[in-house]
């Protein structure tokens, strides 16, 4: 049998551009794409999932959940500490972890974050200051995000060789088990119990002596819905592994897509407040989380196909931001966009938690790249890209310029 | 002039936001005649929905609700004074001063008016109040900030229930008189009433369900003084808010020869006007609260839809299919009804049509909570929902009205209560509510028993007989 | 300056309370509140909060039209 398009979407040889492939998926709304999975591709089919009950983020619901399941510490068994995080929860067990963190998550934090960010762009950028060469990934899009989610969250920043292994493993498991390798599940098994060891131990320090940072502030959340302790645990890996493997390719797809659009830049270099409609231009064209895959929790009728219960649903975000029905000229990367109503943070109950901060990351980011490189071009196009099909981003993006000033 | 294409001159009669959407929209589609805005208000157009929330509990100016709009309209506003007459066949609209307008295409977007206490005497007391436009805003903020003994809000509707929640908000003694079972209960049925009204009474709302106002009196200086309730409790209250519902402004085109009358202005679903004689127009088109038309998905009775969200989609279509040139296809108007409110610290959002509706059930969340979702059914089909504190599922649930899901619709949603409870909706079709709801079917298209009778099958009269 | 917000699109995924926290705020969980009117001090924060709205329901007009 040959390969459905899902999984050549998934097949490391389609991560430079899948977006060929979605365009083939987009003329069959819902389609079925292996056993038991089945793929959303349009923007209207897309976001009716999205906010539809009868779609469950828990993946325990499905009928073959197991495989990479295990690995990413879903998939408990009874009586085991061990929760999913609560993006991989329903309601109304979701609802009241995702209120308890958006009350650390509060507009006066992420401001004070987010002028920091300012400080840590310049700094990052200063250390390249007058060379001619500039891996953003290595330079600036990782290391900015984990030491920022570091801060937020109370992680010291100096144990982040330890963790960017795990969350790299970790990440891994987004991606449907059927593209996963044995060894690549045993390596997320072992990590995810390494992180969670790693945040207990750090759990235990923040109690006895709180900071103002997220751990502790869960830790001493006094309200009638706070969390538990493997709860906390929980919502920490999922927020450590989030803030290290989504920023880093929002920052890395859009400096990568403004050096293969020169108009798009040089309007940038002019008119500096565009990075706000450019950078949401970013989260449609090319966006750090490609799909999510979800379960239906009875029968789903959508655009003609019943999807049976307990099916696994990818809701292919990045198709559907790319659909011609939705989006004229859909394929063109257009920084003055209008009615940009993208699907780059998802939507519904589970839209990204960490939005507000992302977007503070990748604008800075993004605009200290435009003032700071002098005629940038691309050392390599494609770049070499990371494993991981649905956090999908490039390894590397080597950027030649005259000079980093 | 007379062709139907390309005209010189739009006249819009109605200068809030459905006129001012339409306008926008006749620029947008590259209309370069002259365009007026005929308004009776002397302000600029303002969005209304703050007036009854923020703009009462003195967190938002008046003044300060004015409508975003663009730039390059270049219109000629008439501010001030409202239209007294219309005559289609000369193309003229009169204003109430004498003054003639003559017009090439028209749009009617005249809207509604809070229905008066219908005692003029009591009506005129200082202390009684209606709440429509910015100006009653601003003289009913003025009377809550000073502090009165006790408010009584008549009539339970949205606008009432926002009010009372304001006047508790700012610490002040409230009782509601509802007329019929339960405040919401007009436009949402009783059993979404009875949880209003647990609602209300917890946050310190003296509630009199079944209850109407007899009458209202004044001291010796006409001020307002007590009120006498349908229980036979006499209430000392400072200030009263009459909240009965709204009147369609139409007395304006009477003699028009239009099918207008108190229940508005029918159109089709290209908001073209209808005739008396049910002829379709082609240069008067109409749109927002004051329009009735047929809904594809309910069957073809006349809708009447006083939302916000109808009067910004109507207003564009209208303003689209008015300048188009035929062989383009005309453009119909059939969104779903949807609208929004927030009271008691909850938000309240629904989409579809509640009043038709025989039964409802809880899909998603618990009543408990003060978080859930409501589906309402009419016939075994899902033709509404309202979300309490949960917004983000209602778009699937306008999927499941337009789809004409089952009902009770078979979700399996994770949240929902097991098993789910179908109860009768509470709807009453005799329509008991004091206030009208805000989207309602109104009856069949114009007929000439209503030229003749000129009937509102809906609640004759909103006040109670005196 | 003006700004508008659609309430019946708006699902409140509070992206523009991050944005511009002094125009844009929550009365209760779910309920959004915002100035009609804010000063033009804030205009970067009403482009960002409109830039960021996930259902695009902020209209704003950085100059008051007069006619």
């Amino acid at each position: 049998m040959t390969d459905t398009l899902f999984a050549q979407v998934l097949d490391e040889a389609s991560r430079a551009d899948p977006y060929p492939l979605y365009a083939q998926l987009r003329r069959t709304p819902v389609s079925r794409q292996g056993e038991n999975l089945y793929a959303a591709s349009t923007y209207r089919a897309v976001t009716a999932l999205l906010h539809d009950p009868r779609i469950s983020s828990d993946e325990r619901k499905s009928r073959t959940g197991a495989g990479a399941l295990a690995a990413s510490g879903r998939l408990i068994e009874d009586g085991d500490e061990r929760r999913p995080g609560f993006i991989f929860l329903d309601p109304p067990e979701h609802d009241r972890l995702r209120a308890v963190v958006m009350r650390q998550f509060t507009p006066h934090r992420i401001r004070l974050l987010g002028r920091h960010v300012e400080t840590l762009v310049d700094e990052l950028l200063d250390r390249r200051a007058g060379q001619t060469t500039l891996d953003v990934v290595d330079d600036l899009a990782y290391p900015l995000p984990v030491t920022v989610i570091c801060e937020l969250l109370g992680v010291p920043r100096e144990d982040e060789p330890r963790f960017h292994v795990w969350a790299t493993a970790l990440a891994r498991t987004l991606d449907p088990p059927e593209g996963m390798s044995e060894e690549e599940v045993a390596r997320a098994v072992s990590a995810a119990a390494e992180l969670r060891a790693y945040l207990v131990e750090l759990a235990g320090q923040r109690a006895a002596h709180p900071r103002p940072d997220l751990l502790s502030g869960l830790l001493t959340d006094a309200s009638g819905d706070r969390m538990n302790p493997p709860e906390i645990i929980a919502t920490m890996a999922l927020l450590l592994i989030a803030g290290h493997e989504t920023t880093v390719n929002l920052i890395t797809n859009g400096m990568l897509t403004l050096l293969r659009n020169p108009e798009a830049l040089a309007l940038l270099r002019e008119r500096p407040d565009l990075i706000t409609p450019a950078l949401e231009e970013v989260l449609r064209y090319d966006p750090p989380v490609q799909f999510r895959t979800r379960t239906t929790l009875t029968d789903v009728e959508l655009d003609g196909v019943t999807v049976p219960a307990g099916a696994n649903v990818a809701l292919l975000l990045a198709s559907a931001s790319r659909d011609p029905e939705r989006f004229p000229q859909a394929d063109r990367y257009e920084p003055l966009r209008q009615d940009n109503q993208h699907l780059g943070f998802g939507g519904g109950i589970h839209y990204c938690v960490g939005a507000p901060l992302a977007r503070i990351e990748a604008r800075v980011a993004l605009g200290a790249l435009v003032r700071r490189l002098e005629s940038p071009r691309l050392a390599a196009d494609p770049p070499p890209y990371r494993q991981s099909a649905s956090l999908r981003g490039p390894r590397h993006l080597v950027v030649e310029a005259a000079r980093v000033t | 002039m007379s062709s139907p294409a390309a005209p010189g001159r739009v006249v819009i009669v109605g200068a809030s936001l459905a006129g001012l959407r339409a306008a926008e929209t006749l620029r947008r589609e590259g209309f370069r005649g002259e365009l007026t805005l005929i308004g009776d208000e002397p302000h600029e157009p303002y969005d209304r929905p703050p007036l009854s929330k923020q703009v009462l509990a003195g967190r938002a100016s008046p003044a300060h609700t004015a409508l975003v709009r663009a730039p390059d309209l270049e219109a000629t506003w008439l501010l001030g004074e409202p239209a007294a007459a219309l005559d289609p066949h000369t193309r003229t609209v009169t204003l109430a001063g004498g003054r003639e307008i003559g017009y090439d295409r028209l749009l009617i977007a005249t809207g509604t008016r809070a229905r008066p206490w219908p005692a003029a005497e009591e009506a005129a007391l200082d202390g009684v109040f209606t709440l429509r436009g910015r100006d009653d805003a601003e003289r009913l903020r003025a009377a809550l900030a000073a502090g009165p003994r006790r408010v009584l809000v008549i009539g339970g509707g949205f606008t009432g229930s926002e009010i009372a929640s304001v006047c508790r908000e700012l610490g002040l003694p409230v009782t509601l008189a509802e007329r019929g079972p339960a405040p919401l209960s007009g436009a949402l049925g009783a059993a979404a009433g009875s949880v209003a009204a647990r609602m209300q009474r917890a946050h310190g709302v003296d509630l009199r369900a079944n209850t109407t106002v007899m009458a209202l009196e004044g001291d010796g200086s006409g001020r307002l003084r007590a009120a006498y309730l349908s229980d036979g409790d006499v209430v000392e209250v400072d200030v009263a808010v009459v909240a009965l519902g709204a009147v369609r402004n139409t007395e304006w085109l009477a003699g028009s020869g239009l099918a207008a009358d108190a229940r508005g202005v029918v159109c089709d679903a290209a908001c073209r006007a209808f005739d008396a004689d049910a002829v379709v127009t082609d240069d008067v088109y109409v749109a927002g609260d004051v329009a009735r038309w047929p809904h594809p998905h309910y069957d073809g009775l006349l809708l009447a839809v006083e939302h916000w969200d109808n009067a910004v989609r109507q207003a564009e279509t209208a303003a689209a299919n008015l300048l188009r040139e035929p062989p383009a296809p005309l453009r119909p108007h059939r969104g779903l009804p949807a609208f929004w409110s927030y009271q008691f610290g909850v938000n309240i959002k629904s989409v579809g049509l509640p009043t038709i509706a025989d039964e409802v059930v809880v899909t998603q969340g618990a009543v408990a909570d003060g978080r859930f979702v409501a589906a309402y059914g009419r016939q075994g089909r899902t033709v509404a929902a309202v979300a309490v504190d949960s917004p983000r599922w209602l778009p699937a649930y306008a999927g499941f009205v337009a789809a004409n899901l089952p009902f009770p619709p078979d979700l399996h949603a994770s949240d929902a209560p097991d098993p789910l409870r179908p109860v009768p909706a509470g709807l009453a079709l005799d329509d008991r509510a004091t206030h009208s709801p805000t989207a309602a079917v109104t009856g069949d298209g114009p007929t000439a028993s209503d030229r003749s009778t000129h009937r509102d099958p809906r609640s004759p009269l909103t006040a109670p007989p005196l | 300056m003006r700004v508008l917000v659609d309430l019946n699109r708006c699902l409140s995924y509070g992206q523009c309370v991050f944005a511009a926290p002094s125009v844009f705020r929550f009365h209760g969980a779910e309920s959004l509140e915002y100035d009609y009117a804010p000063g033009r001090a804030l205009a970067e924060e009403v482009r960002h909060a409109a830039a960021a709205c996930p259902v695009q329901a902020i209209t704003y007009a950085e100059e008051p039209s007069g006619e």
